[in-house]
């Protein structure tokens, strides 16, 4: 059996529906920050399979822009974090819930 | 490419991955994590993409999962109470696997047929097309970087009384 570009995008999906299961499950804020780096990874899997079974560099471009905003988001969230956590000493989603209608 | 090989690191991968979801303790799921992003490091390397599956350990399992387990370990988080009702995890472990037969059924319709047999991207030709091409992407993502620096120092500092 040959593996072709369906088996990647099966393991993309997979992971992606698992870091969604992260985000929905998890109270914990750290936890569903990690989750929603593994959606992005998921992501950077399937655009990499892409690249390669159509012989197209613009997905391996793409990848590394989404790495750059990963990057720049986990500084700012992890921040939020950290200041979230200095006022109210707790990081469980449930108790910062002021933004929620 | 070997089956065996695909088989093996995808269910190391998927693996890691419900370990980083289920694990009780985040010092543990961030090591999963990190374990999870070394195998995709592999499978780029398999799809030719050396570059990036170097950047991929660099900056991912480098940078970014050290960052997670500086702040973990700086804020004390290993022992964080885990509510939440039994109702809503199902819910949403139901509406997640909803997801992904519903994104399983959209690429079940590609098809692109086997690879270009062409030779592995190099550095070089990445590094032209980035530079030529998408030469205004990558300076507006090093602007992006610039304020994201500058947001959490903002955010994590603490105000004068």
């Amino acid at each position: 059996m040959e593996i072709g570009l369906n088996h990647y995008l099966i393991l993309s999906a997979v992971l992606f529906a698992l870091g969604v299961t992260g985000v929905l499950v998890r109270k914990n804020a750290i936890i569903i920050f990690m989750s929603i780096e593994l959606m992005l990874n998921a992501v950077n899997l399937a655009f990499i399979a892409i690249s390669h079974f159509t012989g197209d560099l613009g997905g391996q471009i793409f990848v590394l822009f989404v790495m750059t905003v990963a990057a720049a988001e986990v500084a700012v969230g992890l921040a939020i974090i950290i200041t979230i956590f200095r006022n109210r000493q707790s990081i469980n989603i449930d108790d910062v819930s002021i933004l929620k209608w | 490419m070997n089956p065996i090989i695909f088989l093996i690191l995808s269910v190391i991968t998927v693996g890691a991955a419900v370990m980083v979801i289920f694990s009780r303790n985040p010092v543990s799921s961030i090591l999963y994590l990190i374990l999870a992003f070394f195998c995709l490091a592999a499978f780029y390397v398999i799809l030719g993409a050396q570059f990036i599956a170097a950047v991929q350990v660099i900056v991912y399992a480098g940078a970014i999962m050290v960052l997670f387990l500086f702040v973990v370990m700086l804020l004390n988080l290993t022992k964080i109470s885990e509510g939440g009702s039994a109702f809503g995890k199902t819910l949403g472990v139901i509406a997640a696997f909803i997801l992904l037969v519903a994104i399983l059924t959209v690429f079940d319709k590609v098809s692109l047929g086997p690879a270009p047999s062409t030779e592995l991207t190099t550095t070089q030709s990445l590094g032209e097309v980035l530079f030529t091409t998408y030469l205004v992407p990558f300076e507006i993502a090093s602007v992006l970087l610039l304020a994201a620096i500058v947001g959490a120092v903002v955010l994590v500092k603490r105000s004068k009384k």
